[in-house]
Order: structure tokens, then C-alpha cells, then sequence
């Protein structure tokens, strides 16, 4: 085999490779999203946070809008705070309202964010103050089967 | 004396497994330091990337077509019991991009390739041209092993990638074309659960480290081959067994590391 037909085989071996890894990147992973974009951060209070997880989404009637970027506890209030990262084309009205919602049945949590009336518009470092915590199901059932024993009619 | 002749057989097989990996580590050390002639002549590198990489092509994106496909006919299998179909994109990019690519790849190279290597060098020094390069002061490590080793290091990380891409075609064929899942949900449900760094990044990573193992064992047993026929088999065959169990132990220890440094 002559030099210049294996050059050729092994420049093609390696675009192939590249255009896989590129692929890979791009396609299948979510490089890109979120890499020129500005972004502006808040954070927000909640009683019980559930499941969620840093790099869960932040939605706004269904649309992504921004990602979860940390999960801490606040030893003052006894809250857990999270702070949420979103794009800086969307903006939300001070008395945004944020809660934590599940993805059907079993799904992963996710931040819902709820636009307020205000016209102030909330700027990196506000906190959001209204909140609504995630629903834990056993507390559910558990308030589900106390007040099924104190109606007149339970069995 | 029976148990004191049996106690010192163990002794003697551990004494030489440890020798052996010691005589491999350093003829690793050995091969890195003159690995200088293999980037001054990258002709020497290039040929040996054809070798490794261009020829295992076929083999490579047949099994990942091939794997991409039955992890989404099983996949699909499971996830619709419990109604959720569309998770088979995640399902499937992230078992290949974070282990099915890198080590069944690897695997693959493993005895495609790595035992080319063994048998290469081997059969070079039972016809003695190992001795003869000596004889004309050409280093042959330098001018044999660092090519085939940097040849094989190279290719593995573009060749894994490469498995991984045909995996997720495969699977794309048989979920959204044969199976009906939507086309929609398939990508984008896929994108938001891989990460780059942590599934892509990783994964290429893994396989880089993997490439590394595997043309250490394969240049180390060809070089150390007795120069005979027999010798050259079983050093063919070791490479094989011991790059295999390598690879696998190997991604077990980085999948912790990779696990902890990423874990919440």
C-alpha cells in the first residue's frame, strides 16, 4: 500500500471519529445550550424541596427557562435554599411565584415558576419570596387517612 | 514436605506475577521515554493508526449498530410496562456514552488490534529483526513499540466515540422507525439527561485510559515474547485475557472516581 492511500484511509478514520464525537457532543449530550447565553441568578426559599436536585429545570408554563445551580440548607430559617440560574431573555415580575412540581406520577422535580403582576423586574441576587414547597407523598396519604378517620361517615 | 512444596509453588507464581508487572511497568517508563522518534516521524504513527484504527472501523460501527440495536428492543421492552417509552433515548445514550461504548469497544480492540501488536512485535523479534535494528544502533523501541503504542492510544478514544454515535443510531432505527416511539421525545428527552462532561467527557476519558492499557499489555508481551512459534501464540493469547480483564478493572476504579468527583 503507498503512503498516500494509507494518509487517506487514516484521515478518514479520524474525521469519522471526530464527526461521532461531535455528534455525541451536540446531538445526543446538551452542549451548547446555555453556552453563549447571559444568565441571571435568584435564589428562593422552600419548607421541604422534595426530590430535587441541582441541574433539575427551572419552567415557566412548561417551558424551560433555566436550570437549578445549588441545593443548600439555610441554617437561619431552617429553609433549604435554592438558588436558580435563568436565561436572561425571560424575564419574570418581582412577585414571580416559585414551586416545586413533578414530572407525571414518579418523575423527576422541577422549579415552576409563576409570573407575578408586578412591574418591577427581578434582577440577579433577588430572592423569590412566594413559595410552595414540593408535595411529599406520604404526607399526603398520611393527612389523606386522618381525615378519612375523622369524617362522621369513615370507616 | 507435600504442603511445604505446594505453599512454595504459590509463592513462586506470586513472586513472578509481581516481577512481571514490574518488568511491564518499566518497560512502559521505557517506552514513553523514547517516544520522541514517533511525533519526529509521525509517518511511523500514521501507518500504525491505519493499522489499529482505520482497519477496526468496520468491526467497531457493525457491533455498535448491532449493541444500539438490542439495548433498544430489550429497553423498549422494559420501559413499557411502565409506560414510559419515550425514555429509551435516555436509556440507551447513557449506558453507551458512559460504559458500553468505551469498554465494549475496548474489548473489541482489545483482540482486534492488540493482538495484532503482540504477534507483530513478536514475530519481528523471533525472526530476529528485533536484534538486527539493535545491531545497526536503531533504538527498537523507539522505531517498533512507541509508534504501535502511540498508534493504538490514539485511535481508541475516536474508535469509542464512534461506537457510542452507532449504538444511539441503532437504537434510533429500531425505537423510532420499528417500534413507534415518538421522534420528538426520543432527542430531546435524551439531551436533557446527558451531560457533556460528565457522561461525554467521561466516557472519552475512560477510553483514553483504556487505550493506554491495552497497548501497554500488547507491546509489553510482544516485546517479552519467547522467539518461538509457540512463545508468540501464548503471548498473542495473554494479551488478549489480560487486556480484557484490564479494561474491565480499570473501568471499575474510574467509574468510582468519576462517580464520587461528580456524585451530589
Amino acid at each position: 500500500m503507498n503512503s498516500r492511500a494509507l494518509e487517506f484511509w487514516v484521515g478518514l478514520f479520524v474525521l469519522i471519529g471526530f464527526a461521532s464525537l461531535l455528534f455525541l457532543a451536540l446531538k445526543v449530550g446538551n452542549l451548547g445550550v446555555g453556552g453563549a447565553t447571559t444568565e441571571y441568578t435568584v435564589t428562593a426559599l422552600f419548607n421541604n424541596i422534595g426530590g430535587l436536585k441541582v441541574r433539575a429545570p427551572v419552567r415557566s408554563a412548561g417551558v424551560t427557562v433555566g436550570r437549578v445551580t445549588a441545593v443548600d440548607f439555610d441554617t437561619k430559617g431552617y429553609q433549604a435554599k435554592v438558588t436558580l440560574n435563568i436565561d436572561s431573555t425571560y424575564q419574570f415580575p418581582k412577585d414571580t411565584s416559585a414551586s416545586i412540581l413533578t414530572t407525571g406520577v414518579l418523575g423527576e422535580n422541577y422549579v415552576g415558576l409563576e409570573a407575578g403582576g408586578d412591574d418591577a423586574m427581578l434582577v440577579s441576587g433577588d430572592q423569590i419570596t412566594i413559595t410552595q414547597s414540593a408535595v411529599v407523598l406520604e404526607q399526603v396519604i398520611g393527612r389523606f387517612l386522618y381525615d378519612k378517620a375523622q369524617s362522621p361517615g369513615g370507616k | 514436605m507435600a504442603e511445604r512444596g505446594s505453599i512454595a509453588t504459590v509463592g513462586a507464581f506470586t513472586l513472578g506475577a509481581i516481577r512481571r508487572l514490574g518488568q511491564a511497568t518499566l518497560f512502559l517508563g521505557q517506552v514513553l521515554r523514547h517516544s520522541g522518534t514517533s511525533l519526529t516521524r509521525p509517518a511511523l504513527t500514521v501507518r500504525e493508526i491505519y493499522f489499529a484504527g482505520a482497519l477496526s472501523l468496520i468491526i467497531i460501527m457493525v457491533s455498535g449498530l448491532f449493541v444500539g440495536m438490542v439495548l433498544a428492543l430489550q429497553g423498549y421492552d422494559t420501559l413499557q410496562t411502565y409506560g414510559s417509552e419515550e425514555k429509551l433515548g435516555v436509556l440507551v445514550a447513557l449506558s453507551l456514552v458512559r460504559e458500553l461504548g468505551p469498554v465494549v469497544s475496548a474489548l473489541l480492540f482489545a483482540s482486534r488490534a492488540g493482538s495484532a501488536i503482540t504477534a507483530e512485535i513478536g514475530l519481528m523479534k523471533a525472526t530476529e529483526q528485533i536484534v538486527a535494528m539493535d545491531m545497526m544502533a536503531v533504538h527498537p523501541v523507539a522505531r517498533v513499540v512507541a509508534p504501535r503504542f502511540w498508534g493504538a492510544v490514539l485511535s481508541m478514544p475516536l474508535l469509542a466515540a464512534l461506537f457510542s454515535a452507532m449504538g444511539i443510531f441503532g437504537a434510533y432505527i429500531v425505537g423510532v422507525r420499528l417500534l413507534g416511539v415518538d421522534v420528538g421525545a426520543f432527542w430531546a428527552q435524551m439531551q436533557a439527561a446527558v451531560d457533556f462532561e460528565q457522561d461525554i467527557l467521561n466516557g472519552v476519558i475512560k477510553s483514553a485510559v483504556f487505550g493506554v492499557g491495552i497497548a501497554a499489555v500488547a507491546t509489553f508481551e510482544g516485546f517479552d515474547a519467547p522467539p518461538t512459534a509457540e512463545g508468540v501464540s501464548r503471548a498473542t493469547t495473554r494479551t488478549v485475557v489480560h487486556s480484557s480483564l484490564l479494561v474491565l478493572a480499570l473501568d471499575l476504579v474510574l467509574t468510582g472516581f468519576m462517580m464520587r468527583m461528580w456524585g451530589e
